[in-house]
């Protein structure tokens, strides 16, 4: 299979960020060549996440076109589940088309833990802003961030166990069945066994903010809670940031590592790893507990962020969606998926209105553009596949696998 | 027969394998000697791969018991069945194409290595150390093995008989008491045949490894055998010592004098 591809001169080795240097001068590229390996390394990323924290101190001076603070805490979490989806489909090879039920348990946990929903206990823990008299739990947003993840990871392994013995095609259909499942269990969650867990359809709200606490605020002045404070998005914002750093790191350390070796031999051929000693079903259901613990921890910071659990905020076109960042950024690729999710929810939440506005003023004629938004991902993707079928920043790996095709054989008796 | 007196390190009993109506295996008795290297012959199609997938768990017998180094192993999967201590190669390549030769190696390691995730988030100086410990001993291997460069290079690039090496090294990193190489000569020329066959018995020489080899072409293994099993349709038809199996009509008959016209 001879796909075109558009790679400029960089050999199947070459990391991504490598072939950065053709546009700079000579003498630049030579000084930097001089550079230890470390310094070269981490060079871009720390440039980038400087900017990336500064970015609320010089936003306003900004054209336009750039996104909002509180738009850009919702395209980082976003890029946060799609970073996680990425451990699930672009290492392990595993398709999951339900990854927006891993999201609802993020949400609802956050919802549950700090919220007024169960009004007949009065629990606080760490909370902040939120009166001592309230009903309902109330613990500390990071703990809750903690647990949502856990219980999220959880939720993966239940919803592995069965799933996982399902290859390719079979296992994306039954994933796609638990991302319908959980949604409609929310929504009709509101009287299970006469027991109010999940409010129906109109969700939980509010949800407590997270916050620094008064001690620390009268010390060195950080918010005592986000959501009183003057400056709510960029402390959302920043703690937004970290959040997906440390997922970046994470996913980076794992890829890296024995099990990130495990699930790529998974990926390539499963008889060949078992046969090599990987236990087929731990290590995928390892891949799915952690995808499914960064999807549950995005959620439930999301859900403190909007201060709110709906269910009609998951439905399945957020699971094709995440999947979209993966496909655009590079399956596998770590910074090419923060890359893809970054631009496609910001052409979401802000990109596609602002475009279609320059658009229709080109033109002439009033086009209502963010209507027809996944008409306009549908090309992106479409565009993608025809030429860089490996995403903007493609794993190393994959340039060579879309180039040359994949063998792909039956494989072990799974009766037995 | 000298070898039937040393300990059993894979004793199979009465192994049946039926495919809907198809018996590929029926009712085969096999044992292997520890530290004799054995071969499994026998025509295209006669069940030989079969019998091979159902002693690395690929398939469940469906009849009989299979008990290495003591331990029963009939249904276990395959890799529980490698971690207890039987590495093999595939007839068709099987590499990870997108991993590079080390990596390659490095997986066969799995189960050797103890980092988890934890671990690996936070690699601390004993994750360290394994990796690095892991990488040496990769390489090692690898030259072991017959590569000497490339290391590096994608396994999908290597040569065709690179890729060979590279199976059999990989298998032996799994840290095997017994190797299964299934018809690992397929496609090499009678000089690179010859050299594999020494290689074949310097891992049983040197690394102390049972061997246990699958080919369809008898001169291949007559060399380096101690023992030969024939099989043809899934039955076994003759048993001992290379000498003997030659001189065996049965197998003359199924198998050495139609040989030139049954396969290439």
């Amino acid at each position: 299979m001879k796909l075109p591809t558009r790679m400029k001169g960089s050999g199947p080795d070459a990391h991504p960020g490598e072939d950065t240097g053709g546009w700079m001068p000579a003498e630049v590229r030579q000084a930097w060549g001089r550079l230890p390996a470390p310094i070269q390394r981490i060079a871009l990323p720390l440039l980038l996440t400087v900017l990336a924290f500064l970015y609320p101190k010089y936003a306003e001076n900004l054209p336009g076109l750039f996104p909002a603070v509180g738009t850009l805490v919702i395209m980082i979490v976003f890029t946060m589940m799609a970073v996680g989806l990425n451990i699930v489909v672009g290492y392990a090879g595993l398709l999951d088309l339900g990854y927006v039920a891993f999201y609802a348990a993020g949400a609802y946990t956050a919802a549950w833990f700090a919220s007024l929903q169960f009004e007949q206990v009065s629990f606080h823990f760490g909370s902040v802003g939120i009166s001592r008299e309230a009903v309902g739990i109330h613990l500390s947003v990071w703990l809750i961030l903690l647990i949502a993840g856990t219980l999220t990871a959880l939720a993966g392994i239940i919803i592995g166990l069965p799933t996982l013995r399902l290859r390719g095609d079979y296992l994306a259909i039954v994933t796609l069945g638990f991302g319908e499942i959980i949604p409609q269990f929310v929504r009709n969650g509101d009287n299970v066994f006469g027991f109010d867990l999940t409010h129906g359809t109109f969700g939980i709200s509010p949800i407590d903010s997270p916050g620094f606490g008064k001690t620390l605020e009268d010390a060195i002045g950080v918010p005592a809670s986000f959501q009183q404070s003057f400056e709510r998005e960029q402390w959302f914002y920043w703690t937004a940031l970290a959040l997906l750093l440390l997922t970046v790191f994470c996913s980076v350390r794992l890829r890296d590592s024995r099990l990130g070796r495990a699930w790529i031999a998974i990926r390539e051929d499963e008889t060949a790893a078992a046969a090599m000693g990987i236990p087929l079903m731990r290590t995928k259901t390892w891949a799915y507990a952690i995808g499914a613990f960064f999807g549950g921890i995005a959620g439930a910071y999301y859900a403190t962020f909007k201060s709110g659990a709906f269910p009609s905020d998951f439905y399945f076109n957020i699971s094709v969606f995440l999947l979209c960042m993966v496909i655009l950024g590079g399956m596998g690729s770590v910074w090419g998926v923060v890359l893809g999710g970054l631009l496609l929810s910001y052409l979401d939440q802000e990109g596609l209105a602002k475009l279609g506005n320059s658009f229709s003023e080109i033109i002439g004629q009033q086009i209502d553009v963010p209507k027809y938004n996944f008409g306009v991902y549908g090309l992106i993707i479409v565009l993608m596949m025809l030429f860089r079928p490996t995403g903007l920043i493609p794993e190393r790996r994959r340039k060579k696998e879309l180039a040359e095709g994949v063998h792909d054989e039956t494989l072990y008796d799974e009766s037995a | 027969m000298a070898e039937l007196a040393k300990e059993l390190l894979l004793d199979a009993g009465q192994i049946r394998k039926e495919f809907g109506g198809l018996i590929a295996s029926n009712d085969v008795d096999f044992t292997i000697p520890q530290g004799s290297i054995v071969s499994l012959i026998g025509p295209n199609g006669a069940g030989k791969t079969t019998f091979f997938n159902m002693l690395t768990g690929v398939y469940k017998p469906t009849a009989g018991s299979i008990v290495f180094d003591g331990t029963e192993i009939t249904g276990k999967p395959p890799h529980a069945i490698t971690k207890l201590g039987i590495g093999r190669t595939f007839q068709n390549i099987r590499l990870f194409p997108q991993m590079t030769a080390l990596e390659n190696v490095l997986v066969g390691m799995h189960s050797r290595l103890h980092a988890g995730v934890i671990g690996a988030i936070l690699r601390g100086p004993r994750t360290r150390r394994e990796e690095r410990e892991a990488t040496e001993k990769a390489r090692e291997l690898l030259t072991y093995s017959g590569l000497k460069s490339g290391h590096d290079n994608y396994a999908s690039s290597l040569p065709y008989g690179d890729q060979r090496r590279l199976e059999v090294a990989r298998a032996l990193a799994t840290d095997p008491k017994l190797i299964l190489l299934d018809e690992p000569t397929a496609g090499m020329n009678p000089q690179e045949t010859a050299d594999f066959i020494g290689f074949v018995s310097r891992l049983r020489d040197e690394r102390g490894l049972t061997v246990l080899l699958i080919e369809h072409d008898m001169k291949v293994v007559m060399g380096v055998s101690d023992r030969v099993t024939v099989l043809e349709y899934g039955e076994k038809i003759a048993e001992g010592t290379p000498h003997e199996v030659q001189s065996d009509e049965r197998v003359i008959e199924a198998y050495l004098g139609k040989g030139a016209t049954d396969h290439e």
